[in-house]
C-alpha cells in the first residue's frame, strides 16, 4: 500500500473533505454531461464556465462564498443566453460567444481588483483552476444540497428533456415545450458547472463535464448504461486525481505537489483516450 | 368539393374548417376544408411547396392559422392531442446514444415528468409496436446506427406507441425505392386496421396509395380538392385545382396523370406514372 498511497491520506481531514465533495461533484457533472453531449451543448457548457468564473471572481472580491458566485453568475448568464431565444444555430453560437467574451472580461477586471486590493494572491489560482484542498469544510453542506437538488431536477425532467433534445419538433407536437426544457436544462447545467468550478476550477470544469460522459457514451449503447458509466468514470477521475496530487508531494525531493485539477484532468484525458481506442479497435458499438 | 359526407357509419375525427395560413405575408393555405373519419386512410397529394407540411403542422397545432379552425377529436387543434406525427426530416446523428426500444418508449412516456421508473406496461407496448412494424430485430440497436429507411420506420413506431387516434405522416414514401414504398404502405394499412387509427399521409404521388386509400385530398397552390379517387382524379377536377390542363390516363389499370400546358414545346411536362 505504501507505494500507492502516501502516509496520512486517509486520516487527513482536508483530504477527507476533498474526497467527499469531489465524489459528489463528479456524480452531478457526469450525469449532466451525458445530456450535454446528447444535446451537442459542449460549447454552451464551456461558455457557462466562463460566466461562472466571472461570478467566482466577483464573489472573492466581495468576500462571499465562491460557490454562490459561480452559481449566481451561471444561472443569470445561462438563463439570459437561453431566454434570448436564438432559434438558429448561428445566432445561438454568436450569442454564446458574446456572453463568453464579456464574462472573461469581467473575470479579468474582478481578479485585477482582488489582487491589487488584497494580499489574497491565491484567488486567481483558485477561481480559474480551483483547488479542492482549499475548500472550506463549511461549504460541503451547501455543495451537497446543490448537487442533490440538481440531480433531482434532472431526474424529474429527464424524459421530456430527452425527447426535446432528440427532436424539438416531435416534442412540440406532443405538447412538450422545447424552449422551456432548454431553459430548465441550462439552469441544471449552471449548477453543475458551479459545483465543478469549485473542485477543479472554472476553466477546467468543462473537462469533468464532458470528458467522462463522452468516454462512457462511446462504449455503451443505452443512456442508462452511459450515465452510470460516466458517473463511475467521473468519480474515478476525481478520486484518483486527488490521490495523485496528494502523493505527488512525496515524489520529488523539493516536495512540490502537482495541483489537484491538473491530476483530475489528466485522468479524464486517459479515460477519453482509452474509450476512443476501445470504440475504434475494440468491440465497438452496436 | 366532394369532401362531404364522411364515409357512412364513420365518426368524424378531424375537421379542417376553412383554414387559411399565411407565412411571411404569403398565403400558403386558403380556405382549406375537409374532414377525416375515424380509422380512415387519407392521402394528401401535392407537389413540393404545395402546402402539405404546413397543413399537417396546422393540424398538429404547430402552425398557427390566420383564419378558420382545426378540430381534432372534438377539441380545437392544439398540441398534445391524440395524434402521432412522423415528420419528413428527422435524422439522428450516427452517435446518438439512444436505443431503438428506448426511443419508441419515449413515444409513450416522453411527456411524463417525475421520478417514477418506466413501467412494464410501457415496455410491453414498445415490444408490441416494434413487432407490428417488423422492427423487433432492431430493438437493441442505436437509432443513429440505422439506415434512413429504418429510422423512418422507427419514427412510425414512436408515433404509434402512445395509441393515437390519428397518425400524420409527412412524405414517408419519399426517398424509398419502389418495393420499400409498397411494403411501407402495406404495413401502414395493416397497422391502422389493427389499431383503429386514422392515417393522413402526404405524398407527391397518388399511385402507391390507391389500393389502400379511403379518400384523397389533392392540394395545389394552397387549395384542396377531396373525395374518393374516382371523384378527384379526373381531368376537369385536377385541371381546375392546378389552374392548367391536366390529363388523366388509365394505362393497364394504373392511373397516369400528365401535367403541363399542352402545345408548349418548351415545357417539360411533369409526367407522373402512378
Amino acid at each position: 500500500m505504501r507505494w500507492l498511497v502516501e502516509p496520512g491520506f486517509f486520516t487527513n481531514p482536508v483530504v477527507g473533505t476533498a474526497l467527499v465533495l469531489g465524489a459528489v461533484v463528479a456524480v452531478v457533472s457526469a450525469a449532466v454531461g451525458v445530456v450535454v453531449v446528447v444535446r451537442g451543448q459542449s460549447f454552451a457548457g464551456h461558455a457557462l464556465t466562463d460566466v461562472a468564473m466571472a461570478g467566482g471572481a466577483g464573489a472573492s472580491l466581495l468576500g462571499a462564498s465562491p460557490l454562490l458566485g459561480f452559481l449566481l453568475a451561471g444561472v443569470v448568464g445561462g438563463g439570459s443566453i437561453e431566454a434570448a431565444g436564438a432559434e438558429r444555430v448561428r445566432d445561438r453560437d454568436v450569442a454564446t460567444g458574446v456572453v463568453l467574451g464579456a464574462a472573461a472580461g469581467l473575470t479579468a477586471l474582478f481578479l485585477y481588483f482582488v489582487s491589487s486590493s488584497t494580499s489574497a494572491t491565491g484567488s486567481t489560482q483558485s477561481v480559474l483552476f480551483g483547488s479542492v484542498f482549499t475548500v472550506s469544510p463549511s461549504v460541503v453542506p451547501l455543495g451537497v444540497a446543490v448537487a442533490a437538488a440538481t440531480l433531482v431536477a434532472l431526474l424529474v425532467v429527464r424524459r421530456p428533456l430527452l425527447l426535446s433534445s432528440l427532436s424539438p419538433e416531435l416534442a412540440a407536437a406532443r405538447g412538450v415545450r422545447p424552449r422551456a426544457m432548454g431553459l430548465v436544462f441550462v439552469l441544471v447545467l449552471a449548477a453543475s458547472v458551479a459545483l465543478s468550478a469549485l473542485v477543479i476550477g472554472a476553466i477546467l470544469s468543462t473537462a469533468l463535464l464532458v470528458g467522462p460522459a463522452s468516454a462512457a457514451l462511446r462504449v455503451s449503447r443505452g443512456l442508462v448504461g452511459a450515465t452510470l458509466g460516466a458517473i463511475a468514470a467521473g468519480v474515478a477521475a476525481v478520486e484518483l486525481g486527488i490521490l495523485a496530487s496528494y502523493d505527488s508531494f512525496y515524489w520529488s525531493a523539493a516536495h512540490r505537489s502537482v495541483p489537484v485539477s491538473a491530476c483530475v484532468v489528466a485522468v479524464v484525458l486517459v479515460e477519453v483516450a482509452t474509450s476512443a481506442a476501445w470504440a475504434r479497435w475494440g468491440r465497438g458499438r452496436g | 368539393m366532394g369532401c362531404e359526407p364522411l364515409p357512412p357509419g364513420r365518426r368524424e375525427l378531424v375537421h379542417v374548417h376553412q383554414v387559411e395560413v399565411s407565412l411571411g405575408g404569403r398565403t400558403v393555405l386558403r380556405d382549406v376544408d375537409f374532414r377525416v373519419a375515424e380509422g380512415e386512410f387519407v392521402g394528401l397529394i401535392g407537389t413540393n411547396g404545395s402546402g402539405k407540411t404546413t397543413l399537417l403542422r396546422a393540424i398538429l397545432g404547430l402552425q398557427a392559422t390566420t383564419a378558420g379552425e382545426v378540430v381534432v377529436d372534438g377539441r380545437e387543434g392544439r398540441r398534445g392531442g391524440p395524434v402521432g406525427y412522423v415528420p419528413q426530416r428527422v435524422t439522428f446523428d450516427h452517435d446518438v446514444p439512444v436505443r431503438v426500444a428506448d426511443f419508441v418508449a419515449l413515444g409513450v412516456d416522453g411527456t411524463r415528468f417525475g421520478l417514477a421508473r418506466r413501467g412494464r406496461g410501457v415496455r410491453q407496448r414498445v415490444d408490441e409496436v416494434l413487432d407490428s412494424l417488423e422492427l423487433g430485430d432492431l430493438a437493441g440497436r442505436r437509432i443513429g446506427a440505422l439506415s434512413g429507411g429504418e429510422q423512418q420506420r422507427v419514427l412510425m413506431a414512436h408515433a404509434l406507441a402512445s395509441r393515437p387516434r390519428l397518425l400524420l405522416l409527412d412524405e414517408p414514401l419519399a426517398n424509398l425505392d419502389l418495393p420499400r414504398v409498397h411494403d411501407t404502405v402495406a404495413v401502414l394499412d395493416r397497422v391502422r386496421r389493427a389499431e383503429g387509427v386514422a392515417v393522413l399521409l402526404s405524398a407527391h404521388e397518388i399511385g402507391p396509395l390507391v389500393p389502400v386509400m379511403d379518400r384523397v385530398v389533392y392540394i395545389a397552390h394552397g387549395a384542396v380538392a377531396c373525395g374518393t379517387t374516382e371523384e378527384v382524379v379526373r381531368p376537369e377536377v385536377l385541371s381546375a385545382l392546378y389552374g392548367h390542363h391536366v390529363d388523366v390516363l388509365n394505362v393497364h389499370g394504373r392511373v397516369v396523370v400528365v401535367e403541363g400546358e399542352p402545345g408548349d414545346p418548351g415545357a417539360h411536362p411533369e409526367v407522373v406514372v402512378r
